[in-house]
């Protein structure tokens, strides 16, 4: 049993205790004396040349404090980004300039052209209306292959094409990958859609610049999953503020799933107008806007076979994707189609010739960058689907036909530079077996055809990368940053603990579970020990919180410095027991020494530390406090399967989810509570990919999509009750607490059990359907089957 | 600008406010009472659930205005004045029944009222009354978990739907 409160205790959050009386602290709840609050004007087209903009009128409304425009931020630098591939060719990708404030050309529909500021929202927003723009329309360009055409509208006109990159991974593998399908027994061919999502946290985004020029420092309050990534990023690269003179706060923050992560311009905007105006600046996003400025997701088109031998074992697969980048490069987004994605496309399985080609694409659309999995679910997708489709067509079972190719024996070198350090996928399928009753599917299935209902059973396994990650590794994958984490624990004089984090909680409980950690390290309660994140100012420069890496890199920072405190302690331990440091012992917040009855408590030590009158000061400094930078060896590999259950009406074509159950590996957990939970949301988000969610652009660039009326969130009454379990654990064997991360697993896994579910139930009925792309609306059902009759 | 007076968690409260003035802008910026949530800007996501009179509303579908006179309830006077928590906060505690906490506010004011129009509701019955409540991060499960706990349910009986 673990300890109440330890390590792998179902302890309840602390935190919920402010959220639930209403009195978190979100951005949008921070209100400085004397803010004035900023409304963007942003493009209504998708593509155009500004011809002039024309603020006169609304300069004289009332409450306007100033109007600023792209001619403002002419030397100021653009939103950077973070990473550049480089393509097969050995040439860096195409990177084009990100201004603040749109100069010279509108690139999609909320690219902002001008902000004004003022005394109160209203009246900014209604002078925002008073601002003539001549824009002349120019045609915009959408559907990524359109934008490859020799004749496209070119998004940047100072770059060659609408080509950002064109990769190949591993280059030296195509050869041996065209021949291997060029001469399998057979090949199975899939094409598909991994649509573009909008991310959607409950909070919309909000950004405070406040400025104090009688010590020319600024601060930033913000919606970030990272405030020293954006302290970095907008310090260095578009302010020219030194880090010293910038504090990034990140408050209590409303969920992220990647969209939070990255730079924003109004982030640099609101502090720019700050430093300019010296007062407080506000802009509080509306969902309208967040629809159109907040980074979108997937958005990949992508062609993938497999070549098998007769007996179904996987010989090669060659993918070739086309992602849309959108109108600029987001702070991660190339990263995303590339080194999150095809690193993946081995999958659970041992295929040895893998080769995979991924055309990046400018569009006159929103950006596109991580969002929940970011490449892993899009790469599980496809490899997932097409193993259903080539079992279908081989007539092997599904299940029997991914057993044939798991991969066994770890550590596992990938074809596509990655090493699997452990896991155990028989496990977890095994396990996932006994959730489903997969043996009495025949006769629910017999069940659902009387009241004449399709049901379908849809079964995969993933794998996913996490713990992100090496720095040496990425910084030659092409990351502009490292991908450590840090942590400083402060240990007061009475024993108490403060942990001052470089991870970042927007909903993943680290208050609470990165305090079972320490409290199982010191074996004082946990209520002893704070978590604190979220602050430039008082935590050491960390990376944040994105692909699921807190616990496993976040948390090993925590480890790693309390080891230090702990070596420290027992030294101190030592000289009061007059004994030898060796002879120490420590448990359960005692130290003591081997083989006698002396012991001494730690908040004797800790007194000790800062009272040093009986203290061996010529040997140890007093105080009781230490710093560590943990990165990783390798990334983390959690991995499990998961079965979806259906029912489709075949008159409306509406998917019903009648179970789904998930079987993860994510190692040894600290919280199984919070773990379920993190699974449920993952599940949640995958599920309504496959059948709800999708953003809509029509050709002329106008988002259709644009709000909760048409933009499909998905509700309670979507879902069924999950199942979901984390008992096959095979603990990481390269971070000290054996941890693998669980953030996003639910919704790398879930979209293809879904869609195969969906295709299972219309075979079942002697429908045939192959694919369907997501989501899989009544609509998009409906009209596969009638297509099929 | 008009003048308001209503009765919010008990006490009275007045303000000047434009005639668009939302009750959620009166009771964030107004009366500084920032449990209550802006998620979206078309009614749909929630977060703002307030009781007016004893009824569920979304406090962005009514001027302030329109509160003339109300008795007003927000997340802030759920709890006891000792801090102890409403019993369906707690059960949200008990059952994780929230992540990032911004949708919490209007969750539990709309679990809430379904309790006190159907005190037993069954685990179909609250995820059918939810649909004007969005949750991104814990996919709804622990939510209704917790609502089935809060009406005296077993909690585990979400699983026989």
């Amino acid at each position: 049993m673990p300890k109440d409160g330890g390590i792998g205790a179902s302890t309840k959050r602390r935190e919920d205790i402010r959220f639930l009386t209403g009195t978190g602290n979100y951005t949008d709840d921070i209100n400085i004396r004397g803010q004035a609050y900023v409304h963007f004007l942003r493009s209504d087209v998708a593509h155009g040349r500004i011809k002039g903009i024309d603020t006169a009128e609304a300069e004289k409304m009332p409450g306007v404090v100033r109007i600023f425009t792209g001619a403002d931020f002419e030397g100021v630098g653009g939103i950077p980004c973070g990473w550049q591939v480089t393509d097969r060719h050995g040439a860096p990708m195409q990177e084009p300039a990100h201004p603040v404030l749109a100069q010279g050309k509108v690139r999609h529909v909320g690219d902002p052209i001008a902000a004004v500021v003022a005394e109160s929202r209203e009246q900014a927003r209604d002078a925002a209306e008073a601002i003539e723009v001549d824009i002349e329309d120019l045609p915009a360009v959408i559907d990524m292959k359109a934008a490859l055409e020799d004749d496209a509208p070119k998004v940047h006109d100072d770059l060659s094409s609408n080509l950002c990159f064109d990769w190949g991974f591993v280059e030296e593998n195509r050869e041996a990958v065209d021949k291997a399908i060029k001469e399998a027994h057979h090949v199975t061919t899939l094409e598909l859609i991994n649509q573009r999502m909008v991310a959607n946290p409950m909070e919309p985004r909000v950004v405070v610049g406040d400025y104090k020029r009688a010590n020319d420092e600024s601060t930033l309050y913000t919606t970030s999953q990272n405030p020293h990534v954006i302290r970095l990023l907008m310090g260095a690269f578009v302010l020219g503020i030194p880090e010293h003179k910038l504090r990034v706060v990140a408050p209590d923050v409303g969920g992220g799933f990647g969209s939070k992560i990255f730079h924003y311009a109004e982030e640099a905007f609101c502090t720019f107008a700050a430093r300019k105006l010296a007062r407080p600046v506000k802009w509080t996003c509306t969902r309208s806007e967040a629809f159109m400025t907040d980074a979108h997701g997937r958005d990949h088109v992508t062609k993938i076979e497999l070549a098998l031998d007769k007996d179904g074992k996987f010989l090669a697969i060659r993918t070739d994707t086309h992602a849309n980048m959108g109108a600029y490069l987001s702070t991660f987004a190339p990263s995303v189609p590339t080194w999150l994605h095809g690193t993946l496309m081995a999958g659970n399985y041992t295929t040895p010739l893998i080769y995979v080609n991924v055309k990046a694409v400018f569009t006159n659309t929103v950006p596109v960058d991580a969002y929940r999995g970011a490449g892993r679910p899009e790469a599980t997708f496809q490899l997932e689907r097409v193993i259903d489709k080539a079992a279908r067509e081989m007539e092997i079972d599904p299940v029997e036909l991914r057993r044939k190719n798991f991969v066994r024996e770890f550590p596992y070198a990938t074809p596509v530079a990655v090493e699997y350090d452990t896991g155990d996928y028989d496990a977890t399928l095994d396990r996932l077996l006994e959730m489903i009753d997969r043996d009495g599917f025949a006769a629910r299935r017999a069940e659902a055809a009387k009241r004449g209902k399709l049901r379908g059973l849809g079964i995969n396994c993933y794998i996913e990368a996490c713990g992100i990650a090496p720095s040496n590794l990425v910084g030659q994958l092409g990351a502009r940053a490292g991908l450590y984490e840090s942590a400083t624990v402060r240990v007061n004089a009475t024993g108490s603990i403060s942990v001052f984090t470089g991870s970042h909680s927007h909903g993943q409980g680290h208050e609470t579970s990165f305090a079972q950690v320490m409290s199982e390290m010191i074996g004082i309660p946990a209520e002893q020990i704070d978590i604190v994140h979220g602050d430039t100012a008082n935590s050491p420069m960390g990376m944040g919180t994105y692909g699921s890496r807190s616990i496993a890199v976040g948390g090993s920072a925590m480890v790693r410095a309390t080891e230090k405190i702990i070596g420290k302690a027992r030294k101190i331990a030592a000289h009061l027991m007059e004994a030898a440091e060796g002879d120490i012992e420590f448990k359960d917040g005692q130290f003591t020494v081997a083989g006698t009855d002396k012991a001494v408590a730690w908040g004797d030590v800790c007194l000790a530390a800062y009272v040093p009158h009986n203290y061996p000061l010529e040997e140890l400094e007093p105080g009781l406090e230490e710093t560590a930078f943990y990165d990783p060896a390798n990334f983390t590999y959690p991995a499990g399967a998961y079965a979806a259950e259906v029912e489709v009406d075949p008159e409306t074509g509406k998917v019903t989810v009648c179970g789904f159950a998930a079987a993860d590996d994510f190692g040894n957990v600290i919280n199984p509570m919070i773990v379920e939970g993190q699974v449920h949301g993952g599940l949640a988000q995958g599920i309504g990919q496959a059948l709800l969610e999708g953003c809509v652009y029509d050709e002329s660039g106008q988002l259709i999509s644009g709000s909760y009326m048409d933009y499909a969130m998905p509700r309670a009454d979507d879902f069924p009750a999950f199942r979901v379990d984390h008992s096959c654990a095979t603990p990481c064997t390269h971070n000290p607490l054996g941890v693998k991360g669980c953030g996003e697993a639910g919704a790398i896994g879930s979209p293809p059990a879904i869609v195969n579910a969906v295709v299972d139930a219309l075979q079942g009925g002697g429908i045939d359907v192959t694919h369907i792309d997501m989501p899989l609306s009544p609509g998009r059902v409906w009209q596969a089957i009638q297509g099929a009759n | 600008m008009t003048s308001v007076s209503m009765t919010v968690n008990g006490k009275p409260v007045s303000g000047e406010v434009e005639g668009r003035t939302l009750l959620v802008e009166f009771l964030r910026e107004g009366q500084g009472l920032t449990g209550t949530h802006v998620g979206c800007d078309t009614s749909q996501c929630g977060a703002c659930v307030v009781h007016v009179n004893g009824e569920a509303v979304k406090a962005c579908t009514i001027f302030a205005a329109e509160a003339e006179g109300a008795e007003v309830t927000t997340i802030e006077g759920m709890a006891e004045a000792d801090g102890t928590l409403h019993p369906i906060q707690q059960a949200f505690q008990d059952h994780h029944g929230l992540q990032c906490g911004f949708c919490t506010p209007g969750m539990v004011m709309s679990a809430a009222a379904l309790l006190k129009e159907n005190p037993q509701p069954s685990p179909a019955e609250i995820r059918d009354y939810l649909e004007g409540n969005i949750c991104r991060c814990t996919g709804y499960h622990n939510i209704v978990k917790a609502i089935l706990a809060a009406s005296g349910q077993d909690a585990n009986a979400i699983a026989a739907e």
